[in-house]
């Protein structure tokens, strides 16, 4: 484990956050959150509902804006880039909702073609074909290609959100609750498609849950992030090692109710 | 350390503020299509479906409304002719009101509920289900997407709807005339256009471009910042229509006033 990390700490930060803040009128989410991402690894965002994950993960895809404190996101500070060079940097990122967000007047097949023919001009028809199939064999629904979203299941539309995703081939992927609402098996397909995402197209990920089995299986590292704060950053062993109380009641919450 | 509280204070009062934003707001989306519609990429494909949408699919409902109020005009206005012995005048005083007056408004209003709503309706319930948001995280631009198509095509339409609507209530006062008097197609049309003049005509269109681009860009808007889930998703259809209303009838006493300047 050791030498696993002191490998990892090797690797180039691909995210960092210093100090951020955020707040909505007098609702503090975010108070000084530091964080960092290294190439190639998931780090895994746990907390409870409201406690400012997908802020988070919002402001680092410029979606939303700090108060204070700065986001870098592949070298680059989100909110001091203009709208084009945040357009250019959006295309390495790829982010999955936890709704899915699929486009719903679209075919699958046009929800994954909408970005990449936006994004990738050069492309021919065939290319283009091929990059659809390769995303949808990814994730596993090479024959939903002609459905409508409205016609898949909760675990195939949040497949086919990732694979949307992955159509313009990221570097960094951010995964917004991509257990939440799921069945139990659903849930360990989709956790290990998150790791299947890392080792098949070498992205580097952000996963946002509350849910700690999705934690265990997909985080190379877990942070707890508890009023505003990372009160808690290591493997999964060791942040549930902490004597902390309110990290011990959310372990026996998760495992025991 | 400096938050949103300390930075949100009120420069006059709340509702001032409010009020001053929105305009703002209001301002900076309306300046953004027309930056927006100058620079490429462009979604024609998109722009010709909403043509489609806002066009073709309001037809029907242009069709009826059109022909019914010319045939309910000429009915109405028949006896009051006739008193005078002035019946035959009846083509040139429909053709007068339906080009001058009723066709702008008439199309003006019932595109104001359907395309108006419609457009609302649809961007207010992407934007609470995040398929706004998930454009954008993709690099693509939903406001070129949604906004400039759907407004350009609204204002290029309407007018088309206009001079449609002007045609099919012609129709229907024909219709009328035609079982009280033997007159001729052509010779009800030809009494109809003989005194309505180019300014007319003209003003009517330009009247026509003003309410389609209102109603475009009010539609968009109610839809882009609908908030509260769904039930923000009726609201925001209700807005959209409420408003663009209220603005055409605005826009009407305005440029009616301008026109008579240059009579």
């Amino acid at each position: 484990m050791a030498e696993q990390n002191s490998n990892s700490t090797q690797r180039p930060v691909v995210i960092e956050v210093k100090n951020l803040y955020k707040s909505f009128n007098d609702n503090h989410v975010l108070k000084g959150v530091d964080l960092e991402l290294r190439k190639g690894e998931n780090l895994v965002v746990l907390g409870r509902s409201g406690t400012g994950k997908s802020v988070l993960i919002k402001i680092l895809s410029g979606l939303l804006k700090e108060d204070s404190g700065t986001a870098i996101v592949l070298g680059k500070s989100v909110s001091s880039l203009s709208e084009l060079e945040l357009r250019e940097l959006r295309q390495k990122i790829g982010f999955s909702f936890q709704n899915s967000a699929l486009y719903d007047s679209m075919t699958v097949k046009q929800n994954l073609e909408f970005p990449l023919i936006r994004n990738v001009r050069h492309l021919s028809r065939k290319e283009i074909n091929l990059r659809i199939e390769d995303v949808l064999d990814a994730v596993g629904l090479l024959q939903s290609l002609k459905q409508m979203p409205a016609e898949l299941s909760g675990g195939q539309r949040k497949r086919i959100g990732i694979a949307r995703t992955l159509i313009l081939q990221p570097e960094i992927m951010l995964y917004d609750e991509p257990t939440a609402g799921l069945d139990p098996i659903t849930c360990i397909e989709i956790n290990n498609l998150i790791n299947e995402v890392k080792e098949r197209f070498h992205t580097s990920s952000i996963v946002i849950t509350h849910d700690l089995t999705c934690a265990k299986t997909t985080g190379d590292r877990v942070s707890m992030l508890l009023d505003g704060h990372f009160v808690r950053t290591g493997t999964f062993e060791e942040v549930f090692s902490s004597n902390d109380e309110r990290i011990k009641s959310f372990y026996d919450y998760n495992f025991i109710n | 350390m400096e938050t949103d509280s300390k930075v949100k204070k009120h420069l006059i009062s709340r509702k001032i503020d409010r009020f001053f934003i929105k305009i703002y707001k209001t301002s900076s989306f309306t300046v953004r299509y027309f930056k927006e519609s100058f620079t490429s990429p462009h979604e024609v494909g998109e722009f010709v479906q909403q043509c489609y949408n806002i066009g073709y699919k309001s037809l029907s409902l242009i069709t009826l409304t059109g022909f019914i109020t010319g045939y309910v005009f000429t009915k109405q206005s028949r006896p009051s002719l006739a008193e005078f012995g002035a019946t035959s005048w009846i083509p040139s005083l429909v053709g007068i009101a339906m080009i001058r007056a009723l066709a702008p408004l008439v199309t003006a209003l019932i595109c104001a509920g359907k395309v108006g709503s419609s457009i609302g309706a649809e961007i207010g319930s992407m934007k609470v289900t995040e398929q706004i948001d998930a454009m954008e995280v993709s690099a693509v631009n939903p406001y070129k997407y949604l906004v400039v198509t759907r407004v350009t095509a609204s204002t290029l339409m309407v007018p088309i709807l206009m001079m449609y609507t002007g045609l099919v209530g012609l129709m229907g006062s024909f219709l009328n005339v035609a079982t009280s008097e033997q007159t001729s197609l052509s010779t009800f049309f030809h009494n109809a256009f003989e005194r309505i003049t180019m300014l007319d005509i003209t003003s009517s269109l330009i009247r026509s471009l003003a309410y389609g681009f209102t109603i475009g860009i009010v539609g968009c808007y109610k839809g882009y910042h609908t908030t509260q889930g769904t039930q923000g998703v009726g609201k925001a259809a209700n807005a959209a229509v409420v408003a663009s209303m209220f603005l055409i009838f605005i826009e009407e006493v305005i440029i009616v006033q301008i026109v008579n300047w240059f009579r």
